[in-house]
């Protein structure tokens, strides 16, 4: 596969090590009520759709950036990269 | 030497003659040759035995489908099994021996089975074999082993190289003939960078094969022409003996070029292959088509073989397999071998053609209607008997047949990404449907079977992509070329009474193995794959898996292309495995990381280990010590007596830097760090949000906004991941930054009572290092040796006053040496990861074996180092009940009950006298080292509510090694519990 | 019909014209007792020990394509007990059990082959864990050895023993482990089954649950409406789409797992061996194929094929552990779905809704799992209480703390 880096143009993948759904970005607080029940949900269900895919990347061997990558797991097609930090702070976090 | 079936003609070099050895004989052949036209030419038809039958069998094809003539090539190590004779280019001196044959080719005992074959149909083996039980493994199954399998491995590592290379393009085109090249051609003088490959030595294709005219010339002659353009071109790759082995993700082609496999031995320096990874903005599938027999009764003797193949060797290599011919064809393509054949002579007593009525060739016997329903001839094919349109049967003697049942597209690449081809009724064939994106066909591949068709489609097809990436593209000038249409009449298989008519020939399934499949409702083509085992073989079923599904189509009445497709799958022909693991072998499997201290340490004839891919020393054995153990006692005694040194270096260290930096380090730790005083380090340790324990280490804050982290070895690499995770992707505002510098500062822990008055020596005088000025934690950035920048960290992981001195890598190997010298008058003793161990355990410190990613804080008797009063990654989840529970394992101590009991890691505790049993598994050591200090053994682990149980007794069982010992639970700090020598 | 030597006899001196299907076709009926989704080998297994073992009747086993097409078909057939924690080791050493008399059980020839799984170690930390998780096998009544290298050595000498870049310093072998015909247990299953009285119902995909309060009445699919009282799910890699259907999220990721074989050769490797330093284990098909795989790919996948990176790592491994396979020939490979879960453990559990239960999260181990697998699910579908062995396989562990974490590296699926 190639991932075509926001920053750094198409790298191959084997470039990047792969973590998983890019929920993961989305941690919940750790003072809320229901935090219990929000980090069993956060850190072990997933999606999992059959079709566009969320997704984290790793440049490892490159710049060390977190990518955001939109990816049909049917077809393997890639419609978006997006560093994943710029993601992040548009789901709202911060510091 | 005489070749009696070499004709005249063809293109060999006939100026270069080679000699080589069949099954020990020799013979004679050409440049140009293979091994199977080589062998033709020599009049030998038998070249190998089908698998299940060992039926005698010989070339079926002239290419890369070819199911039968699968040799031994070449000998010792250089063995190679299965080897299709077809492809195998002939060199001179190349050796070769039939396989899967006792005692000879031409008599194999195993043949018998084909007596049995009634018994051996589809899947017998699923109804039989399983009285009495114990049968199937100890009788039956290892004579099925004995006798199953092709070639024999060398069982001796392979002498050559393989290499790995990345290849970039806009347009890869598979396949050089007439389409292949009219792309080329047409995308060539446009400019586009483009790779041409073919499996084949000879480029051109089918050209090389046909006698047909092209413009005022030949196929052979516009070939050469075409190519010499192409050669010219610094835009155009061309890459004979390259087969593209399969179509990946994003354009992403696999590739093995098979770069000395035409030699008797690889040059010096060079590879016997290459796996390329050709990245291509387009692929032109232009790889041709392949055809496929008509089956009938005994239709496997050697001799017979596909039409085009026949006509090939005819023509391309001016052999034949025999002096007398026939031919079975059920469409036009069939004439053309007719009449190829009768224009070098040889003499075709029939042209069976199972259509009412055809075109004539001139001078030919044509039996129109008729059908071939058995053959005669044990070793080779010495006739063929035929019924005719009028029902009588006439035996017609002749040395070889060819077959031809019309062509199917060698679509395979396209289906690699699960795109299903299209039934196509012109050629009772499928093409192409859905590709992988970026891919286009052209020619045969996609149908267009005349000349004409594939030059046209080639060009077109690249006139289309070179458009799509922006190039001024023109139609080059194509020569004139044949336009036949199609004309074919489909016909499977003959009905053949009871003469089994061979569908795979390698696997040896037949007709009648199909009908029975369908009998017994494997009727899918998964089931009647999987069932009969057609289709699995070597060739995977090139020339045979449409004729199977035909027939069972037949059987179910339903059409072909509803009875399903096959799924192709990479790789298109079978590729050695030592090409895809390339220089990757022995001890290059890995990279190896040396510590700066190595060369120094290998002076000094220390033992090395491996610790992930780095090379660590073990222990430094001195003369006279005959066993580690010696080695190692002596390290830790000489520490905790008075000074020890060892490389640390492996250790991660991540520098972390800005604003921000003490906010971030205390939300990955789960204790508390926001108040780190500057000069101090702590120990910290990280949890995964899951809430186990991630890794360990001492963090130092060297200044406000700067601090260095230490990682355990193994998880350097995953904490860094984990850290910028968490700054990218958790709190992208926050003003830190991170860098690993594991490789950047060489690192040693200088330990023991004398640590001190050592470094005192290499210190700069205006940094004052005692224990009041720089207590234990304590850290500092100073300078040594006069104004050498250096760290100094005063971390203990021996437990004894210790320091970890760090520089710049480059003055490492410097550094262990001024340690060395510095520290003669203290005796100081360099200590490998041996000593290292056993210190740490004395002292009770966790490590790998107890960070195994199943314990939490809670089990480490570090629950009460995850704060509640901040966020912290794992936090949370570490609070879940499973994991707190009151009396989950515990690390403790152990020490065996008799001094002279060894202990060993692995070993389960199991209380009083109960049962060695899981029911009564109260836990597990996890470490064990003999302490020289205490003069017995000690061990860690894990026991259930360990904490409360100090002063129990229990056995420490090992089942595997038939063993308990009795052991004593005790803390786990072993030697100064109180810490007093680590603050001295 | 019964298989024996007999009758193979028969049948030959008889034109072989008397075989019968090996399972029927039938068409569904409006109503079940139990509906099994997936005709894989655990479906299959389910179904089949439904009847045979807890006397149900009116079963039948829904498949979207052809039984036995997903990973029963794709996998590289091993067969073992070797796992390290209690909430695994007894339900895979059931499972083995099962094995070594299923044949006789189901008259049909799995050509189940103890010859014995080797697990090398390189270091001595794995030395530690292999002693660790070899006396767990013994506690659990499971078989298990631990060689040092010279008699690794001695058992299978063409290894890399001299030039490697780990060394082998030793393994950890179970006898009683080896390899199935996979194809022929989910025939063997299926023959079974419909022997006793279940339907299997090829070419019918599920498209949707039926619901009323919080219970499920049935499936829609695309052969019509099928009644169910009780439904259980066996789909591996299709898990999460299918129970995505039901509006349940699932503590599991899809990916791809490649597997690969080779032309056939003379027999050379007798029984598994896995490797150490890297991921990569290998047999030797009854035909000669060598057959083997390694890790993952390691990004979520349903597209059932993998990528170069994959194969080249795998056959690396290959290499460094038996240099004397080079010019053999890598002749086919193949990518499956894995219900890769977050622990790495399989789950085998009612869901939040009534009559719905569900079977998965497998990764790729579930081969051998399977009789067990089936047996249990049947288990829990009969009786509504988890069989002995596999009471951890809850859903509630990971929100208890609870998990099953053979690897220890936590809730990332493409790591186990």
């Amino acid at each position: 596969m190639i991932i075509n880096h926001p920053l750094l143009g198409p790298r191959d993948a084997q470039e990047f090590t792969y973590l998983g759904d890019a929920s993961l970005i989305d941690r919940p607080d750790w003072s809320a009520e229901d935090a219990n029940e929000q980090y069993y949900a956060y850190a072990y269900l997933r999606d999992n759709p059959a079709g566009l895919h969320r997704e984290l990347w790793f440049h490892e061997q490159g710049d060390r950036s977190w990518l955001v990558v939109t990816r049909n797991t049917l077809t393997h097609e890639i419609t978006r990269v997006e560093l994943a930090s710029d993601v992040a702070r548009l789901a709202g976090r911060s510091r | 030497m005489n070749q009696p079936n070499r004709l005249a003609g063809g293109q060999i070099d006939r100026s270069k003659q080679l000699t080589f050895r069949f099954d020990g004989k020799t013979y004679a052949g050409h440049q140009g040759d293979t091994l199977a036209s080589a062998l033709l030419a020599n009049n030998v038809r038998l070249m190998g035995r089908s698998f299940k039958y060992h039926r005698p069998r010989g070339a079926f094809t002239a290419g890369s489908e070819e199911p039968n003539a699968l040799v031994e090539l070449r000998s010792g190590a250089r063995r190679e099994p299965n080897t299709r004779a077809t492809i195998a280019e002939l060199f001179d001196g190349l050796e070769a021996q039939s396989q899967n044959r006792w005692p000879s080719l031409a008599f194999d005992a195993m043949g018998i089975n084909d007596l049995f074959a009634p018994f051996l149909t589809a899947g017998f083996y699923y109804k039989t074999f399983m009285w009495p039980k114990a049968f199937w493994e100890k009788v039956y199954e290892p004579i099925i082993r004995r006798a199953a399998g092709l070639g024999r491995l060398s069982m001796q590592p392979d002498p050559d190289a393989y290499d790995k290379g990345f290849l970039h393009c806009d347009l890869l085109i598979v396949g050089s003939g007439p389409a292949g090249l009219a792309a080329a051609l047409t995308a060539g003088r446009a400019g586009a960078r483009i790779i041409l490959a073919d499996e084949d030595f000879a480029l051109g294709g089918r050209l090389n094969a046909e006698t047909f005219s092209l413009g005022d010339s030949n196929g052979p002659h516009w070939v050469a022409a075409t190519l010499a353009e192409l050669e010219a071109m610094p835009n155009v790759r061309i890459m004979p003996r390259t087969t593209i082995i399969g179509a990946f993700d994003h354009g992403i082609s696999g590739a093995v070029e098979r770069v000395s496999d035409h030699l008797l031995a690889p040059l010096p320096g060079k590879p016997r292959q290459i796996l390329w990874r050709i990245y291509a903005k387009r692929t032109l599938l232009c790889a041709g088509a392949t055809e496929r027999p008509i089956a009938f009764g005994n239709n496997d003797r050697p001799g017979i073989l596909l039409g085009g193949a026949l006509r090939a060797y005819v023509n391309r290599w001016a052999v034949t397999p025999g002096k007398t011919a026939a031919i079975f064809t059920n469409n036009d393509d069939g004439l053309r071998t007719a009449s190829d054949l009768m224009a070098k002579g040889i003499a075709v007593a029939a042209i069976i053609d199972t259509r009412s009525q055809g075109t004539r060739i001139e001078g030919a016997n044509h039996m129109f209607g008729a059908r071939i329903v058995d053959t005669k001839g044990r070793l080779g094919l010495e006739g063929i008997v035929v019924r005719k349109a009028d029902g009588q049967t006439q035996t017609i003697p002749c040395t070889t047949l060819g077959v031809s049942g019309g062509w199917n597209p060698n679509l395979h690449l396209t289906g690699h990404q699960r795109g299903r081809p299209v039934w196509n009724d012109a050629i009772a064939s499928f093409v192409p449907g859905d590709c992988p994106p970026g891919m286009t066909v052209a020619g045969a591949a996609n149908g267009q079977m005349s000349t004409a068709a594939a030059l046209n489609g080639g060009a077109q097809q690249a006139l289309t992509l070179l458009n799509d990436l922006g190039f001024a593209t023109s139609s080059p000038e194509l020569p004139q070329a044949e336009d036949a249409e199609i004309r074919l009449s489909p016909l499977w298989h003959v009905p053949s009474g009871k003469a089994r008519a061979w569908l795979d020939l390698q696997n040896d399934v037949t007709v009648k193995d199909v009908k029975q499949a369908h009998q017994e409702n494997f009727r899918s083509v998964e089931h009647l794959k999987r069932y009969t085992t057609m289709g699995m073989a070597t060739d995977q079923g090139k020339t045979s898996n449409i004729s199977a599904l035909a027939i069972m189509a037949e059987l179910s009445g339903q059409s072909i292309p509803d009875t399903g497709t096959t799924i192709y799958r990479p790789p298109y022909t079978p590729v050695s495995i030592g090409v895809m693991a390339g220089r990757s072998t022995d001890g290059h499997f890995r990279p190896t990381r040396l510590t700066p201290s190595h060369k120094w340490a290998q002076e000094q004839g220390a033992s090395f280990v491996e610790t992930g891919m780095w090379l660590r020393a073990q222990w430094f054995p001195r003369p006279g010590e005959t066993h580690w153990r010696e080695s190692v006692d002596r390290e830790v005694l000489a520490t905790r007596g008075s000074v020890g040194l060892c490389d640390v270096t492996t250790l991660g260290k991540i520098d972390i830097q800005g604003s921000d930096a003490a906010t971030f380090i205390n939300r990955v730790y789960c204790n508390g760090f926001a108040k780190l005083a500057v000069g101090k380090a702590r120990y910290g340790l990280m949890l995964r949000e899951d809430g186990i324990v991630m890794d360990d280490g001492t963090t130092a804050r060297l200044a406000e906004t700067h601090f260095v982290m230490t990682t355990t070895t193994v998880n350097a690499v995953a904490v860094f991941r984990h850290l910028e995770f968490c700054r990218q992707c958790l709190w992208p505002d926050l003003d830190v930054q991170l860098i690993s510098t594991t490789e950047a500062w060489a690192q040693y822990a200088v330990a023991g009572p004398n640590a001190r008055k050592l470094l005192q020596k290499l210190v700069d005088p205006e940094f004052d290092i005692s224990n009041d000025a720089f207590p234990f934690m304590g850290c500092g950035e100073i300078t040594i040796c006069g104004g050498l920048r250096a760290r100094l960290f005063r971390i203990s992981f021996s437990g004894e006053l210790a320091f970890e001195i760090a520089m710049p890598t480059r003055y490492g190997d410097a550094l262990i040496r001024k340690l060395m010298a510095a520290g003669k008058e203290f005796d100081v003793t360099p200590y490998g990861t041996e000593a290292l161990g056993v210190m740490r355990i004395e002292k009770g410190h966790a490590a790998g074996n107890e960070l195994n990613g199943t314990t939490t804080a809670h089990n480490l008797g570090m629950g009460r180092m995850v704060s509640q009063t901040k966020d912290s990654i794992g936090a949370v989840l570490s609070r879940r009940e499973g994991l707190m529970r009151e009396d989950a394992l515990r690390l403790v101590g152990f020490r065996p009950l008799n001094n002279q009991d060894p202990l060993k890691a692995g070993a389960h505790f199991i209380a009083g006298t109960n049962p060695e049993a899981a029911t009564h598994d109260e836990g597990y050591m996890t470490s064990v080292a003999y302490s020289p200090n205490l003069g017995h053994a000690i061990g860690l682990g894990f026991l259930k509510d360990g904490g409360n149980r100090l002063g129990e007794t229990l056995r420490a069982v090992n089942p595997l090694g038939g063993d308990a010992v009795a052991v004593e639970v005790v803390s786990p700090h072993f030697i100064d519990p109180q810490g007093e020598r680590l603050r001295g | 019909m019964r298989y024996s030597g007999f009758r193979i006899i028969k049948e030959a001196l008889t034109g072989n014209r008397g075989w019968q299907p090996a399972w029927r076709n039938p068409e569904p009926k409006p109503h079940y007792d139990f509906v099994i989704i997936g005709g894989g080998g655990h479906g299959l297994a389910t179904a089949y020990y439904l009847a045979r073992e807890f006397g149900k009747s009116r079963i039948a086993v829904l498949e979207k394509g052809w039984i036995g097409g997903g990973n029963v078909g794709r996998n590289t057939t091993i067969i073992r007990s070797n796992y390290l924690l209690d909430g695994n080791e007894p339900f895979y050493e059931f499972s083995l059990k099962l094995w070594e008399g299923l044949e006789q059980v189901f008259n049909y020839n799995a050509m189940v082959s103890q010859r014995g799984v080797l697990n090398l170690m390189h270091s001595d930390a794995q030395r530690d864990a292999y002693r660790r998780r070899g006396n767990a096998m013994h506690l659990n009544g499971a078989d298990a050895q631990l060689l040092d290298a010279a008699q690794v050595r001695e058992m299978v000498p063409f290894l890399n023993f001299d030039n490697a870049r780990f060394p082998i310093k030793g393994g950890l072998l179970q006898r009683r482990g080896g390899t199935v015909r996979h194809d022929a247990v989910a025939w063997g299953y299926a023959r079974g089954a419909d022997a006793r009285g279940v339907d299997i119902i090829q070419n019918c995909e599920v498209t949707g649950f039926r619901m009323t309060n919080g219970k499920v009445q049935g499936v829609e699919t695309t052969r019509g409406y099928i009644g169910a009282k009780k439904i259980g799910c066996a789909v591996a890699g299709s898990s999460g789409a299918l129970m995505a259907k039901a509006d349940q999220r699932l503590p599991i990721e899809s990916h791809v797992l490649q597997a690969f074989v080779s032309e056939g050769l003379k027999p050379t490797i007798k029984g598994v061996i896995t490797f150490g330093a890297g991921h990569f284990y290998v047999s030797q098909s009854d035909k000669g194929g060598l057959v083997f795989g390694g890790d993952i790919d390691g990004y979520n996948s349903y597209a059932q094929r993998g990528n170069l990176p994959t194969v080249e790592d795998v056959c690396e491994s290959g290499m460094a552990l038996m240099p004397m396979i080079g010019r053999a020939r890598l002749l086919r490979m193949w990518g499956g779905i894995m219900d890769m879960s977050m622990d790495g453990s399989p789950i085998i559990d009612k869901t939040d809704i009534e009559g719905l239960y569900f079977n998965g999260g497998w990764c790729y181990g579930g081969f051998k799992a399977t009789p067990a697998s089936g047996w249990c699910f049947a288990h829990l579908l009969a009786t509504d209480t988890p069989h002995e062995t596999a009471t951890a396989y809850r859903f509630d562990r990971f929100r208890k703390g609870l998990m099953i974490d053979e690897k220890g590296v936590g809730a990332q699926p493409n790591l186990h």
